[in-house]
């Protein structure tokens, strides 16, 4: 499979989930396991073009497939991410461990609609949970990263 | 000077000190998903534990068979309590004064019991053996009702102190009976309620729930044996205690004992105790030589470790006919599950809950905590709260709008007519308590007038004729609720933990290029301090925050403290960390003046720097002395700067806020809607405005989720139902409504920069509010008070009550 744009090759039992697989084998611990039952979507990873909860897809499933995670989110210059960016400047996380997964989902969000209303921001990570921020400054994050990506000028809604 | 020189406030603006919304230090390495939680670390050699848990509530165990389990090609050891014994460590203290099983010993107490640890190669064996660890039961009557627990026939919960009739508070009156414990005054209290004009009593009943951070519990523990030391990495929101603690428990020497807690994926008060886990893990270490990493899982998370609330509070208000309140009475029965393991200060089983005259000007008051055993899990800590406080505000909160139901009065003006007057702070409650300062009415009056309630009130009774008249077959529901905490514990004279008085520490040493770092006794959990407590030195030292590092969770290089729970870092911490900072700038004030050749008393400091007074231009900077300090003091001073201050706060403060929502119910399918939210907030000074809107977005959620449809809920064998998220509510970004959020501003006039604490106000203040709206829609139709939480099928049921589907 390919991981973050580089080409990774290993034998692995049939039982091993992606989530450990990235994680215990190739140290890749931005993806974060919360709940082993797909509900909070903080092992969130791009693959093929989709979201998916890492923890209930096994690596093997993920055979030749093409695999984003936080680790790979910057620019190709190093700087950060728009929404990397964005989640920083409208305070989008408090103690950072749901936040790779939601960064990757909002990632493939844009990429399937770059200009959603707040409703379509809020549907689309409903599948992500998160237990600091109440979600208002994730979406307003979103929002900026959108506004950003499009080249117009982010406009804070009125509270 | 020319028009270049920056004037005072555009050097102030720069330092980006207090009352700046500085972006986080922390979120640069978070949005790379490079944060270091312990379940990121490995180590060479590491093992994994995993645990056998009981699949009953309460039984006798007949025979545990490991040879299955032990047998499994890379299962390196299996612990049982017949081990654990061997090193006197089958059950642990709790901070309650209890004891608790480490693993189950003779009999398990509730489901989920960890039984067997089983230590392999990696978390896949481990699990797998786990499950081939034969372990033969006899299932005994199980109780989970904390109001039966102290019936003649009550299952005996716990054996090896059924004949004990004292226990660590006080005397016991049955086998189940934790402790009973009053505060207040039950004589002047009862002749007020005998010559009331009008008197209320609900039984308000605040649910088991669970702090459910995203990130579990998990340690990692590594025993060195050549040096006799151990290293302990684990999701600690109070390291030094944990150290403390384990140095007790396993009789290794403090100074041989590291506890790390790196970056923690939320704590919530779920991480304040000690746990089997991590016994285990460290016995494991011991016994293997090897590294040992435990983690939770989930289903692990909500059923056994640190649940919170389970108070059954039967509360009744006194009041003269024309609104005034005149006594306060509460009888609580306290579940603590099957060990008392309450995070609490010792003093104090039921914590801080005499605070429960809330905001109002009560003469009298008393209550009575029963608390009880049964067959559920322990725990029982501050679930973003100090201490029980959240119980004590969501009783008086609903108990009050009862009574202005009663009194046939509106709950905004019927709390108007209570509240403590500004003139009165700082105000002796009826329970002892010195609240230090207020402004209530203000804030009251404030919110009101954000919301237009005036306006709400009509647009409801509007829709009351409606509903009446059968157009819709929504309600709206108008909620209410002043809260005041009581936070930053605490006082020693008041609090302490095994002993150790719940002061606060930080360490702050300037480095000669005048930059910095500070070490300090609390702990993050995502709350910002290393944004937030460098503000407060940039402010109190004149140096930019973003030349100050700051770090906690490290036993060894951080000085003592109680940790992060209770919203005590900013009063506690915070204090000790401007207290450290004085220190500092009392000696960057003598080598300013050996160095300008003035008297001490001839400078005045001017935002990051000392002056000579009446000559402006005759300065030394912050940066300057720093160097200074570290090649030209005066003679006879040390050289360096730095400073330690251990900070003993001399009160507690006590926030306060005022919450109005507005929420509309469809009887028919019992669905609530928020249709809005104000959050007024007065924490005293405000170090990061963008920070404390954080934590009050985040700490309304969680009130939304309790209030809504949380509940640790347990069948009547005692199987816990609502163990996984597929079952235990989570708000989405869905469901979870806009915040508006507001401030007033009053200082606490005995922190040394007037600052309160936020990270839990809204947790305490919303949920009464959420549960007020809902209550308030079904008033006008006869009905007083509906159980938390308030999902809807508990909606849909209290309308079929009504008849309303009839």
């Amino acid at each position: 499979m390919k991981v973050n744009g580089k080409s990774v090759e290993a034998l692995v039992e049939p039982r091993i989930l992606l989530i450990h697989f990235l994680r215990e084998q190739l140290n890749i611990t931005g993806p974060h396991i919360g709940c082993e039952t797909s509900h909070c979507g903080a092992c969130t990873v791009d693959l093929d073009g989709k979201s998916v909860k890492s923890c209930t897809v096994f690596a093997v499933q993920a055979n030749g497939a093409d695999i984003r995670t936080i680790e790979g989110m910057a620019n190709a210059d190093g700087t950060l991410h728009a929404l990397q960016e964005a989640f920083r400047e409208m305070h989008g996380l408090q103690c950072g461990f749901c936040t790779p997964g939601m960064i990757v989902r909002a990632y493939r969000l844009l990429q399937e609609n770059p200009s959603p209303t707040e409703e379509e921001i809020r549907f689309g990570i409903s599948g992500n949970l998160c237990r600091c921020t109440g979600y208002q400054n994730v979406v307003k994050a979103i929002q900026y990263a959108a506004a950003k990506l499009s080249g117009v000028p982010f406009q804070e809604a009125a509270e | 000077m020319n028009d270049q020189t920056p004037t005072s406030a555009q050097r102030a603006e720069a330092l980006q000190g207090m009352g700046c919304k500085r972006k986080r230090v922390e979120d640069i390495r978070f949005v790379q998903g490079k944060g270091n939680y312990v379940d990121d670390l490995k180590l060479p050699n590491m093992l994994h534990g995993d645990f056998t848990r009981s699949p009953y509530a309460h039984a006798r165990i007949k025979k545990i068979d490991t040879t299955k389990a032990a047998a499994v090609p890379g299962v390196i050891a299996v612990l049982t309590a017949e081990t654990l014994k061997t090193v006197n460590l089958a059950w642990m203290p709790t901070l309650a004064g209890d004891v608790q099983m480490v693993l189950a010993d003779g009999k398990v107490l509730f489901q989920n019991q960890e039984v067997a640890f089983v230590i392999a190669e990696d978390r896949y064996i481990a699990a797998d053996a786990a499950d081939l660890v034969e372990v033969e039961y006899e299932a005994l009557p199980v109780n989970v009702d904390p109001l039966k627990a102290m019936a003649k026939d009550a299952p005996v919960i716990r054996e090896d102190i059924k004949d004990k009739t004292e226990g660590a508070h006080g005397k016991r009156k049955h086998y189940n009976h934790v402790f009973n414990w009053q505060a207040g005054n039950k004589t002047e209290t009862d002749a007020a309620f005998a010559k009331a004009d009008v008197t209320i009593k609900e039984l308000i009943v605040y649910p088991r729930c669970h702090p459910c951070p995203l990130e579990t519990c998990q340690c990692v523990a590594s025993f060195d044996k050549i040096k006799g030391e151990l290293t302990l990495w684990g999701t600690f929101q109070a390291p030094h205690v944990i150290r403390t603690v384990g140095s007790l428990i396993s009789k290794i020497p403090e100074h041989k004992i590291h506890v790390i807690a790196p970056d923690i994926g939320g704590g919530f008060g779920n991480k304040v105790g000690a746990y089997s886990g991590y016994i285990c893990a460290i016995v494991a270490s011991i016994v293997t030589g090897r590294p040992v990493k435990w983690t939770e899982d989930r289903i692990d998370n909500l059923s056994t470790t640190a649940f919170a609330r389970d108070f059954h509070m039967e509360t009744e208000i006194a009041c003269t006919k024309d609104g005034k309140v005149t006594g306060l009475r509460c009888y609580t029965i306290a579940d603590h599950g099957a060990f008392d393991a309450c995070a609490n200060a010792t003093k104090w089983p039921a914590g801080l809950f005499s605070i429960i005259t809330g905001s109002y000007d009560f003469p009298t008051a008393h209550v009575s905590v029963d608390g009880v055993y049964t067959n559920k899990a322990p725990g029982g800590v501050a679930y973003r709260c100090s201490f029980r406080v959240t119980e004590a505000a969501y009783a008086i909160e609903r108990a009050m709008d009862i009574m202005a139901q009663k009194l046939n009065m509106d709950p905004a003006e019927f709390r108007m007519k209570n509240l403590i007057r500004r003139e009165q702070f700082p105000y002796t409650s009826a329970m002892g308590w010195q609240y230090d300062s207020g402004d209530y009415h203000t804030a009251m009056t404030k919110a009101m007038e954000s919301v237009d309630y005036k306006k709400l009130r009509a647009e409801q009774k509007a829709k009351q004729e409606a509903f009446k008249r059968g157009e819709t077959r929504e309600l709206m529901g108008i909620g209410v609720a002043f809260f005041t905490e009581i936070v930053g514990a605490g006082p020693s004279r008041n609090c302490d933990i095994l002993g150790i008085a719940m002061f606060d520490s930080a360490e702050i040493r300037i480095h000669p290029t005048g930059t910095g770092i500070c070490r300090l006794g609390t702990k993050s959990q995502g709350q910002g301090h290393e944004t937030t407590y460098a503000q407060i030195i940039a402010t109190e030292l004149g140096l930019p925050a973003d030349n100050i590092a700051v770090e906690d969770g490290n036993t060894d290089t951080a000085p003592y403290g109680l940790g992060t729970y209770g919203s005590r870092s900013t009063p506690v911490s915070g204090a000790a960390t401007a207290m450290a900072c004085r220190k500092i700038k009392a000696k960057a004030q003598m080598i300013a003046a050996y160095m300008l050749e003035v008297h001490d008393d001839d400078l005045e400091w001017d935002v990051d720097r000392f002056r000579v007074k009446g000559n402006p231009e005759r300065f030394k900077t912050m940066t300057e002395l720093a160097w200074a300090a570290y090649h030209e003091v005066p003679p006879g001073m040390e050289p360096g700067l730095e400073a330690v201050n251990y900070y003993d706060p001399p009160n507690f403060t006590y926030p306060f806020g005022a919450y109005i929502c507005v929420v509309d119910v469809d009887i028919d399918t019992g669905v609530t809607k928020t249709r809005r939210f104000y959050a007024l907030d007065d924490c005293g000074t405000r170090i990061n405005p963008m920070i404390i809107e954080g934590q009050v977005h985040g700490g309304l959620t969680e009130a939304y989720g309790i209030a809504m449809g949380q509940e640790i809920h347990y069948d009547p064998e005692g199987n816990v139902t609502t163990a996984s998220f597929m079952d235990y509510f989570l708000p989405t970004a869905v469901e979870t409504p806009k915040w508006e959020t507001d401030w007033t501003t009053t200082p606490s006039p005995h922190h040394p920069i007037g600052a309160k604490g936020v990270g839990e106000s809204p947790n305490v203040g919303g949920v009464p509010c959420f549960s007020n709206a809902v209550n308030d829609a079904f008033k006008f139709l006869g009905s007083t008070h509906i159980q938390m939480p308030h999902d809807h099928w508990r909606t849909w049921t209290a309308a079929d009550k009504l008849g309303l589907h009839r």
